[in-house]
């Protein structure tokens, strides 16, 4: 009997077509934007997930220059309040696994004709440790590197691509940064675009000691742009940054109720943020897109009362050959959820080539998981159910011989 | 020995209506036996229709003892009532009432749906049954496309489908010519021939002389009660 009320429930779809059709088109809508919204959602959550596991875990930025003062912050990172000094002594405090200091700038850079512009990072190998990078082919500078200032370069996917193409080997080869020679020695593995959406593979790393000597070379000697320090794990860094703080102030001489001059950053905690943000957004996408899907099932919650109504008589017809009231509640309820589910189906569709043309044109990370599917099927079926069932019990509770009365 | 199919006693049925309470069938008492063919007639309000509803289980009475089949229809719930319109009762209206949307064999096969027939059972005696109204090359019609006479066929059709003890029409032939309407009533009187209790509803004497018994209503109860003298004469 489910059989053949299913196809009656279809023929009755047929028989007014266009307005099928156009209650159809709420639940297509609405499924897809759904479908769409939680593909670009997850995407870019995907996205920051790997960023954030690309930056390495329990991080410290420590920079020169106050943070509060943020207008005037252009100073930030270029004063030289910060030293190598600095960097040991918050090497060894307690609650901190290890600290890297860095000097960064710009550079041009040259290979047989080519030229490349890319950011110049100057650090010791800590930094490696630090943030979990290591050589796709070639090797890591040592310490011995720094002791000597050794004019050696790890160089990233991106320097490699633009500078060498694809058929040369870097490694062993000189390039001119800022037209000194330098060797390189390796190069890096691919970690794609940091949180904020730099990409971290346009980039190359130099001992801090060549870096400040013959790159950057009008520098205090000893002062570092900045500080990465790392703390012993994730239940250490609020104690880690006061110390941090504490420290450094102390070493600088700074007198209470006075501004710092430099400033502290968690890493971490920006990542944590940036990914709380993201899913905040993909929630609210999805929750936007759910209201569409709800405005399609008040659709058809609309259609079917007047279908009821419309079809009254033809109700009262089949209570007096023996329609039950749960045969005639089943009836109607089957039409709304065919509709809603074909909706859905047609919805899907539309929501999956609208995510892949996202991906194609805007260039967007999408991720279409199957539980989202899954989910707008359920959202789907329950909205027929939901939005069905009032008009169906109307149709059920109906008295047979006013039913047949109706004009 | 003679089976009374249907025993009515005390019977009353009111409408609320906004006036009031309107009392519409006033103690009414009634045994029909099985296999009888009767002709309800009486002017028009006089509670024909309504009686008829209560009859095939389509109404409940205000008051009084409605026995089908020696089953009072009181205790009787929703689905127990929708049973019996579905097996017992064969019901055919004076609009013909059929799904305009549906073919005859689908108009003719819907009670057996609800009967939970397979499909093609329920074709296959759907098919039978509007051969035997004279409407086999008709099956994929839509009630539309064929005339009033042969759609009350299609009606007779369905109200037979599931093999009912009782046939219930109420003025079937209101909406048909006198030539039409004879062809009609000799389909109801082979049905009476098989076995098949008929109550039929008339304004029209040709029509109430083919029953074997004639009720007149008047004002909500019956006034008169007879054997048809020409019933005996012709059969
Ligand atoms: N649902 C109803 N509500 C109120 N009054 C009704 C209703 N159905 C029928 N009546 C009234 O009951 C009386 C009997 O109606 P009916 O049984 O249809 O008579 P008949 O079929 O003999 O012409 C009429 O006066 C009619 O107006
Ligand atoms: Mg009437």
């Amino acid at each position: 009997m489910f059989f053949s009320m299913l196809s009656e429930a279809w023929h009755a779809m047929g028989a007014n077509r266009l307005r099928t059709f156009l209650t159809m088109l709420g639940m297509v809508i609405g499924v897809s934007a759904v479908v769409l919204m939680m593909a670009i959602g997850e995407g870019a959550q995907q996205a920051i997930k790997k960023s954030i596991d690309s930056m390495g875990s329990n991080l410290f930025v420590i920079l020169s220059g106050s943070s509060s003062t943020s207008g005037s912050r252009t100073g930030s990172g270029n004063s030289s309040a910060l030293n190598i000094n600095d960097a040991n002594a918050i090497g060894e405090l307690d609650d901190i696994a290890m600290i890297a200091p860095i000097s960064t700038g710009n550079a041009q850079i040259i290979y047989a004709g080519n030229n490349w512009n890319t950011v110049i990072i100057g650090t010791a190998p800590s930094y490696f440790s630090i943030r979990g990078w290591n050589v796709d082919s070639g090797n890591l500078f040592t310490e011995t590197d720094i002791r000597s200032a050794n004019r050696v370069a790890l160089i990233g996917k991106t320097v490699v691509e633009n500078l060498f193409g694809d058929d040369v080997d870097p490694i062993g080869k000189t390039i001119r940064i800022k037209k000194s020679p330098f060797m390189v020695l390796g190069v890096l593995e691919a970690k794609g675009q940091s949180f904020d959406g730099r990409d971290q593979d346009d980039t190359i790393i130099v001992p801090i000691t060549t870096a400040q000597r013959k790159l950057f070379g009008n520098q205090i000697p000893g002062s570092v742009r900045m500080i990465m320090a790392q703390a012993k794990s994730e239940k250490y860094m609020e104690t880690a940054e006061n110390a941090i703080n504490e420290l450094i102030r102390q070493r600088h001489n700074i007198r209470e109720n006075t501004e710092s001059d430099f400033s502290i950053r968690n890493l971490t905690a920006m990542a944590k943020t940036a990914s709380d943000t993201a899913r905040t957004m993909s929630m609210l996408l999805g929750a936007i897109a759910s209201i569409s899907l709800l405005v399609g099932g008040i659709g058809i919650m609309n259609i079917m009362l007047v279908s009821v109504t419309e079809r009254t008589r033809e109700i009262g017809i089949r209570m007096a050959i023996g329609a039950r009231e749960k045969d005639i509640l089943l009836q109607f309820l089957l039409e709304a959820c065919v509709i809603s589910i074909v909706g859905c189906i047609i919805g899907v569709g539309l929501g999956l080539g609208g995510a892949l043309m996202v991906k194609k044109m805007a260039g967007a990370e999408i991720l279409i998981s199957m539980q989202s599917i899954a989910l707008a099927f359920s959202v789907a079926a329950s909205v027929g159910v939901f939005f069905g069932y009032y008009p169906a019990s109307k149709a059920a509770k109906l008295h047979p011989i006013e039913a047949l009365r109706y004009q | 020995m003679i089976n009374n199919v249907i025993e009515i006693s005390g019977l009353y049925k009111d409408y609320d209506t906004v006036a009031g309470v309107f009392p519409v069938l006033k103690d009414v008492n009634l045994t029909i036996s099985e296999g009888d063919y009767v002709a309800i007639m009486g002017p028009s309000g006089s509670g024909k229709s309504t009686f008829m509803n209560i009859l095939g289980c389509l109404d409940r009475p205000t008051q009084g003892e409605y026995k089908l089949d020696h089953q009072s229809i009181k205790s009787l719930n929703g689905n127990e009532l929708a049973k019996l319109r579905n097996k017992t009762i064969g019901f055919v209206f004076q609009g013909f009432n059929l799904l305009s949307r549906s073919t005859l064999l689908d108009n003719v096969s819907l009670p057996l749906v609800y009967a939970n027939d397979s499909k093609m059972l329920r074709d296959e005696k759907s098919k039978k049954l509007l051969e035997k109204v004279g409407l086999g090359q008709y099956l994929n019609s839509k009630p539309n496309q064929i005339s009033g006479g042969q759609e009350q066929r299609v009606a007779i059709a369905r109200a037979l489908i599931n093999q009912p003890r009782i046939i219930l029409a109420d003025e079937p032939t209101g909406n048909l010519d006198s030539k039409t309407s004879e062809e009609i009533m000799s389909l109801f009187n082979t049905l009476n021939k098989e076995g098949i209790t008929i109550i039929i509803v008339t304004h029209e004497n040709d029509i109430a002389d083919h029953a074997s018994r004639q009720i007149r209503f008047l004002d909500g109860r019956i006034v008169d009660d007879r054997r048809n003298q020409k019933f005996e004469e012709i059969y």
